[in-house]
């Protein structure tokens, strides 16, 4: 039997998840699967498309996972445009004069930017933002520029107008409505949202009907004019005004199209031709057209379902939006401006912190139709279960949008309370009952449920209620909620720790015969190797402990992509004498080594030979350095301003308390990274508040934070005590520090741990100030043994003639790895790409 | 045809670790899992980073058989038949490994 063929028109997001979701669910034998792609690159992710300013690279946005088209036979026609549909014939021709013949034909084809009929909008100062080309053009314009402008104040003006801001030139936005926003806050939101972006220095003009743009101006390229005679000098502009469905090739073969245009399908996504499917932006269902990604991706599963005979419509999108916009959280659900007749509202304003909250109930108080959030979007997803599921609202519904302290309770919904039909995860459209099927079928972990359900998969923002419904089902079905650390240990890391102690275990084997089964895995042996070392402090090369160190701890250093590694000496609070430069200089200048300043006040030295390890540690420990554990999950440095001693503003010795605490706590293995920061006044130049533990000057002593973090979940610090003296603090700090050791779970950093201690901070505070569960002394003695026991790992390493031979490359042979290679780049090196090393090593890779 | 290629000795390898031996023009990773005299050995190169790096890895037990975690981003490939757990179309050259005499021997 012939193929069927199949052929998607558009290969955005939208027909990429199409294409996606097919290869999921049928029998690929019997289809031959075609895909056009009009632009350059394969599907890209258009939702995030301003962090390509911020990485710059268009892989990062890409959605197809390599080899994807490849495995699955599919064929992807890049940079080919559908001319012309034939539907008598079934046959699209492209613009190079290809003819693609289908059984099935998919129009994914998006939208396009619309552009008011201004004049002068056709000026080379002009673009819109849709693609990464239109972005690569806006950068290199903005480069010469000292201003541009985004007309049109909704959500992707917006999103544009943070993009202009990130690239350095001047900003403004320019909204013809009163309001920014208008679709999707109201009024009194709208002007709190704008107060919040004036304030970092975007300018907003609303209510301005632009009429004209003309070449030339006292102080810019081009001047704007506008209908109520006021003027705009701007260098370029970026048009943010709208999309319109792309349904010029449905009406080239005369599909039936909506009145206000996009392709007319029903409820199956079938036009009016029904061997022709229309999905995502281009359509138009019931009039209506949707500009959200999350409606498209349900659309092109239920053309997906159609086309393999099973049943499944689309019955609308829920429109609601939680974003973040020039820093600032917007959230809106529902009926966000009140349009429902006799609806009531709640409203709370703080202009101090700029938050504005409104809720829309229904005439009988009962339900949430709507709500408006803007600079607190906390309750945002439990609001949104709210109004999807038509909960039963509580007797105050003022108590959802109310802090704390005015009398609020944290809304709290718990996920008990959710119908079995509310739907969890929205990229993917999964409900509460599909998670619960997975678990009944015995997928247990989240990574589990994840690869089961697709949830989470998606933008990701679900996750925290997955898990919630996971570990409610997991209850119900009478399993325990297990953090077991991996199949051969039944125990989570604590119980492992206090197991550990209490019995003076010592090695892993030990640990193994009495607590675990079979022979250990990369997930038991470094996390009890890190236990091990935390309790007892030995060396963690040891022959028996060696085997458990991961990736950076067995050879002491960080691998680098290419098995080479960095060398990165410990410089306490950030303070290196020029004698010490000089040496790092010298070493760095012998061996060849990418020299940096990190992101931790010290210097990096990159590219370095495993073999040649030992000797470049050797000069640096004769120059008195010693090991900086950039490589270990401990305390790596203590980040610190100058303080009293030079700066001017400055309160307290920040680089003196600093260098002490990193003397204190270096070396002491953690459940994962730990990094300090000490600031001399309230400036905050050490960026305290961003680390595990900040520190800030006062007048009477310091202010203590802990638990913050920067990297992926950036999270300010939560203040722990006020003006302590040196003295109380580093007790505190002993207790805290060791309190975590002993309680946090694997690789969970100091944030995310406290986020998960029952009763928070206030708890924190009871244990370490208050002894609440009088286990000071005992915290204190444990941190005191770690800091009298501590020794340099290099230093160790250096000693010892049996480990120096571990580093050759080969254990036979005095070479190196001859698929080291390195090219210049910027006066110094870098690793080689693969197409950039010798070509004959390609032979030896093939039969590799 | 093949023969059997001295290596080095066993006790250079530490129990639980890996070692990188240059045979043949080849880079192997050759693994001692425990105290006893067993020993497994693949190639070194990491087909995901195209780095030779699985010598340095965890070695690690699921489905009841031996693997070690690349050091990069942690795929794992069977010590046995040198397949990829995390992805079924990965797969990198395994060998024969033995001790004899106290000395480690590979056949490519």
């Amino acid at each position: 039997m012939s193929k069927q063929k199949l052929v998607i028109i558009g290969n955005g997001m939208v027909g990429h998840r199409f294409i996606e979701d097919f290869v999921e669910k049928a029998d690929l034998e019997q289809f031959e699967i075609t895909a056009f792609c009009e632009e350059s690159r394969v599907a890209y992710d258009r939702v995030h498309l301003s962090s390509y300013f911020s990485h710059h690279t268009a892989d990062e946005l890409s959605l197809v996972k390599e080899g994807f088209y490849e495995k699955h036979n599919i064929n992807v026609l890049i940079g080919e445009r559908a001319l012309t549909i034939n539907r008598q014939e079934k046959v699209i021709h492209s613009q190079t004069g290809r003819a693609v013949y289908y059984d099935k034909l998919i129009m994914a084809t998006g939208s396009y930017p619309w552009v008011p009929s201004i004049k002068g909008n056709e000026s080379k100062d002009c673009f819109v933002y849709r693609t990464i080309e239109d972005l690569n053009a806006i950068e290199a314009t903005a480069r010469r520029s000292k201003n541009g402008v985004v007309v049109g104040g909704g959500l992707l003006g917006l999103e544009a107008a943070g993009a202009l801001k990130a690239l350095g030139v001047e900003t403004h936005v320019i909204e013809f409505a009163p309001v920014l926003m208008a679709e999707q806050l109201d009024q009194q939101g709208g002007q709190m949202l704008r107060n919040k972006i004036e304030s970092i220095g975007v300018n907003v003009h609303t209510g301005k009907n632009t009429q004209e743009i003309v070449v030339g101006g006292e102080t810019a390229r081009n001047t704007m004019k506008f209908a109520d005679g006021t003027e705009l000098e701007i260098d370029f502009i970026v048009f943010s005004t709208g999309i319109r469905p792309q349904d010029k090739l449905a009406k080239q073969c005369g599909l039936a199209t909506g009145r206000r245009g996009g392709i007319t399908i029903d409820n199956r996504c079938q036009t009016s031709d029904p061997d022709i499917y229309a999905i995502g932006e281009c359509a138009s269902w019931n009039e209506k057209f949707f500009g959200l990604v999350a409606p498209g991706y349900n659309m092109a599963k239920v053309a997906v379902d159609n086309i393999l005979g099973r049943d499944n419509e689309f019955t609308g999108a829920d429109m609601s939006a939680k974003l973040k916009l020039l820093g600032v959280d917007v959230g809106s659900i529902g009926d966000a401006n009140g349009r429902t007749p006799n609806c009531k509202s709640y409203v709370y304003l703080d202009e101090n912190t700029s938050v504005y909250k409104r809720i829309i109930v229904s005439e009988d108080g009962k339900h949430l139709l709507g709500a408006v959030l803007v600079g607190d979007t906390e309750s945002y997803s439990d609001l949104l279960q709210y109004t999807l599921n038509d909960i039963e609202l509580p007797k105050h519904p003022d108590s959802l949008i109310l802090p704390a302290h005015a009398g609020g309770e944290k809304v709290g919904l718990g996920v008990d309370a959710l119908p079995e039909t509310a739907q969890v995860c929205s990229c993917f459209d999964v409900k509460k009952s599909d998670i619960a099927d997975a678990v009944a079928a015995g997928h247990c972990t989240i990574g589990a449920i994840k690869a089961e359900t697709g949830a989470g998969t998606g933008c990701g923002g679900c996750i925290p209620l997955i898990t919630q419904v996971l570990n409610s089902e997991l209850k119900k079905q009478g399993m325990e909620v297990k953090n077991h650390l991996c199949e051969h240990f039944e125990y989570s890391r604590q119980e492992l720790f206090h197991l550990i102690r209490v019995e003076g275990i010592k090695t892993f084997k030990d640990l193994l015969a009495k607590y675990g089964q079979g022979y250990g895995c990369e997930v038991c042996k470094p996390t009890v190797g890190s236990i091990l070392a935390s309790c007892w402090n030995e060396y963690i090369l040891s022959p028996e402990n060696n085997g458990l160190q991961d990736t950076n701890d067995i050879f002491l250093g960080n691998m680098q992509k290419d098995g080479t590694y960095s060398v990165i000496p410990r410089m306490p609070g950030g303070e290196v004498t020029p004698k010490g430069l000089l040496a790092v200089a010298n070493v760095a200048q012998q061996y060849e080594l990418y020299t940096k300043v990190t992101g931790a006040q010290r210097i990096g030295l990159f590219g370095a030979h495993k073999g040649d390890l030992p000797d470049i540690w050797q000069q640096l420990i004769d120059a008195g350095f010693e090991t900086g554990h950039a490589y270990g999950k401990s305390l790596r440095m203590v980040k610190t301003c100058v303080g009293s001693t030079w700066c001017r503003f400055g309160v307290q010795d920040s680089v003196g308390f600093g260098v002490e605490l990193e003397n204190r706590y270096k070396g002491l293995r953690t459940p994962h990274k730990i990094k300090f920061g000490v600031s001399g006044c309230t400036r905050e130049c050490a960026e305290a508040q961003g680390k595990d533990v900040g520190i800030i000057a006062t007048d009477k002593g310091w202010n203590l934070y802990v638990c913050g973090n920067g990297g992926m979940k950036p999270k300010h610090g939560e203040l722990l005590a006020v003006d302590l003296d040196n003295e109380t603090l580093v007790k505190y700090l002993d207790r805290f520090m060791m309190f975590y050791v002993r309680t946090a779970d694997k690789l969970t950093r100091t944030s995310v741990w406290l986020q998960n201690l029952e009763g928070g901070i206030e708890y924190l505070q009871e244990v370490i100030i208050n002894n609440k569960l009088g286990i000071n002394e005992q915290l204190e003695k444990e941190m005191a043994d770690a800091i009298d026991s501590y020794e340099c790992e290099w230093t160790k390493t250096l000693s010892d003639d049996k480990q120096l031979a571990r580093f050759a490359h080969f254990i036979n042979s005095d070479a190196q790895d001859d698929n080291v290679v390195f090219t210049p780049e910027r006066a110094q090196k870098r690793p080689a790409f693969f197409e950039e090393k010798a070509p004959i090593y390609n032979i030896s890779l093939e039969d590799a | 045809m093949s023969k059997w290629i001295q290596v080095c000795e066993l006790e250079k390898i530490y129990p639980s670790t890996g070692v990188c031996a240059l045979v043949d023009g080849k880079q192997v990773a050759i693994f001692r899992p425990s105290e006893e005299s067993i020993v497994y050995a693949i190639n070194n190169m990491d087909p995901f980073a195209r780095s030779n790096v699985l010598s340095r890895g965890v070695i690690c037990e699921h489905q009841e058989q031996l693997w070690v975690a690349s050091p990069l981003k942690k795929q794992r490939f069977n010590l046995l038949d040198g397949s990829c757990l995390d992805n079924s179309e990965v797969s990198i050259e395994a060998y024969k490994a033995r001790v004899k005499d106290g000395q480690v021997e590979v056949q490519l």
